[in-house]
């Protein structure tokens, strides 16, 4: 008896092991075929070069622009608004009905599938504020996906400020707003940084929202009103419309290169921050809704 | 004016300006609700609920905007999405949560962490460039279906299955488990019957939400499951879902048809809602208990 169930738990064990291998795993063959068939063909031409012939030929220079220029864009609307917001709900008020309603609702956008906000963001800026497909379009429409995780982090990292850093501020006589502007917002800068960054990798790897709100002019967009088109939307499109699977292969390369990056970076940021913060960084403000309860009411 | 009344009233300003800055979040679902509803509602009204929820036929040429090919084929990935994913993914958390040391749980976590960060038109190329041709060679037919849809969908959802359900797992209280292992349960026993047991409410919110993100993915999908709004036999042909139609037909759609689009994004969005008001139901119940 007692030997079966030594038996059973090594299988079990076993087992286990071998989800996280295959979960690696996937990683790993994602990763590696595509960058094993895409960088032979990443070269200075590739990034500096406009395409021609739809993208067949030449490089994908305007893409990377439109990429940048959106992802820019989104973050300095989202950026403001979502620490604003952080700051009202930790500094300001009182868990309340007002604090209730503002977090249902972020909780609603953190939830929202990118092609509601797509269709959102083409009838409501394209049409009806003749918008037009445009950055500032993409823009508004990526500001308000953002803004769940950018609000959340920041609240997070304001809530970390030890209290007495307030206290000495507001003893020394400084005002409210003073204290928050030169003590606590200082100090929670890291995690707030570390909340924008990822919204840089979730605006750079945002496709379908784009898509119906940027529309996916192949020129190097200029104006903020220009009609764009970013890396993910031309990779689609390129393989897609079976245009060219090499400069495919290297657009899908150059952006698993960008979210590698990007994710570096907030990990080693992140290094000092608790691991309630983990999911929440990487996997959005809703699921994050979940561990924070898990951990305090658990 | 005192320079003390000058400040309070700087104060003051900053508060409301804050304030109105805090309701940008609230604005924005008002304004998504308000325009996908009033841009589908005459669809909505005009064929009414019933007839557009339970029509068998998808075609925007002659007026007809039947959904149950769409419902079903979204049905059909994410059902295929979670029976591969959720296996994969409470194991892979029971694994990071119980067995696996500081320094392997420190090397898989930022590997999780990237398979959540990689964009969904990225995991819809490597289906299209690897998984339909290898399923065309092996199952044969075209290899663009609801199966090589559902395939991907796993892989993209297991982050959120993964990280939702270690949390749970971790969140069950220590003296569970050393209960358990002083009655001489061991340790695969004591997950068995004690852990998961007591993280139910946790790993169903998780596999919700992961259902919830299936249904909700675009841009995969809509590069390899062919997207023939036709209810499909099985589950190895072109089928066409709620989020690919809608992707796949805005481009060129108008008039009535891009209504009857914004009329698809209303059953989406009502969709969403409900698993997600499961989901924080589910993870009520077990903060409460």
């Amino acid at each position: 008896m007692r030997r079966i169930t030594k038996y059973t738990q090594g299988l079990a064990f076993v087992l286990l092991w071998v989800t996280a291998l295959i979960t690696i795993g996937f990683l790993l063959l994602i990763v590696f075929f595509i960058l094993k068939e895409g960088l032979p063909s990443v070269n200075w031409e590739f990034l500096t070069a406009y395409p021609r012939r739809m993208g067949r030929e030449g490089g994908i220079f305007p893409t990377i622009i439109a990429s940048l220029y959106l992802t820019l864009a989104s973050l300095v609307i989202a950026t403001p608004i979502g620490i604003g917001a952080a700051i009202y709900l930790t500094e300001y008020t009182r868990e309340g009905a007002g604090t209730k309603i503002i977090r249902f609702a972020t909780e609603i956008l953190a939830g929202v599938p990118s092609i509601i906000f797509g269709l959102f963001g083409f009838a409501f800026l394209v049409t009806f504020l003749k918008l037009g497909f445009s950055i500032l379009s993409g823009a508004i429409t990526l500001a308000l996906m953002l803004l769940p995780t950018i609000i959340r982090t920041a609240e997070e990292a304001i809530k970390s400020v030890p209290n007495s850093y307030r206290e000495g501020s507001l003893a020394l006589g400084a005002t409210k707003w003073v204290t928050i502007a030169k003590v606590v917002i200082p100090a929670a800068l890291p995690g707030i940084v570390t909340g924008i960054i990822l919204g840089v990798g979730r605006a750079i790897g945002e496709t379908a929202a784009v898509w119906l709100t940027v529309g996916g002019a192949l020129r190097l967009p200029i104006s903020i009103m220009d009609s764009a088109r970013p890396m993910t939307l031309h990779l689609y499109t390129l393989a897609a419309e079976g245009l060219s699977l090499p400069r495919a292969y290297a657009t899908a390369s150059i952006l698993i290169i960008c979210i590698w990056i990007i994710n570096t970076v907030a990990n080693l940021l992140m290094a000092r921050f608790s691991l309630k913060l983990r999911a929440q960084f990487f996997h959005g403000e809703f699921e994050a809704a979940f561990c924070d309860k898990a951990i305090s009411g658990g | 004016m005192t320079n003390q009344e000058r400040t309070n009233r700087k104060e003051r300003n900053i508060r409301g300006l804050l304030f109105g800055i805090a309701s940008v979040a609230v604005t924005g679902v008002v304004l998504i609700i308000l325009f996908v509803f009033k841009e589908g509602w005459p669809v909505l009204f005009k064929y009414g609920p019933v007839a557009l929820f339970t029509g068998k036929v998808w075609q925007p040429m002659t007026a007809d905007y039947g959904m149950l090919p769409l419902i079903v084929g979204s049905t059909y990935v994410t059902l295929i999405a979670l029976v591969i994913g959720v296996p994969l993914g409470v194991g892979c958390a029971v694994f990071l949560a119980e067995i696996a040391s500081e320094t392997i749980g420190k090397m898989i976590r930022p590997a999780i962490n990237l398979l959540a960060g990689i964009p969904s038109v990225v995991y819809g190329f490597f289906g299209l460039v690897l998984l339909v041709p290898f399923l065309r060679m092996t199952v044969g037919g075209l290899g663009f279906s609801l199966l090589a849809g559902g395939i991907i969908l796993a892989i993209m959802i297991l982050p959120t299955i993964i990280s939702v359900s270690e949390d749970a797992i971790r969140a069950t209280p220590r003296e569970y488990k050393e209960a358990s292992l002083a009655l001489g349960a061991n340790h695969w026993q004591t997950i068995y019957k004690v852990l998961i047991p007591a993280a139910r409410s946790g790993i169903m919110a998780a596999v919700v939400l992961g259902m919830g993100r299936a249904i909700g993915e675009t841009m995969a999908v809509i590069m390899i499951t062919g997207n023939t709004p036709l209810i499909p036999k099985s589950l190895f042909e072109p089928g066409a879902t709620l989020t690919g139609t809608i992707g796949q037909e805005w481009a060129y759609a108008s008039g009535e048809h891009a209504g009857a689009l914004f009329t698809v994004g209303i059953l989406l969005f009502g969709l969403i809602m409900i698993i997600n008001s499961i989901a924080l139901f589910l993870f009520g119940k077990k903060v409460e208990s």
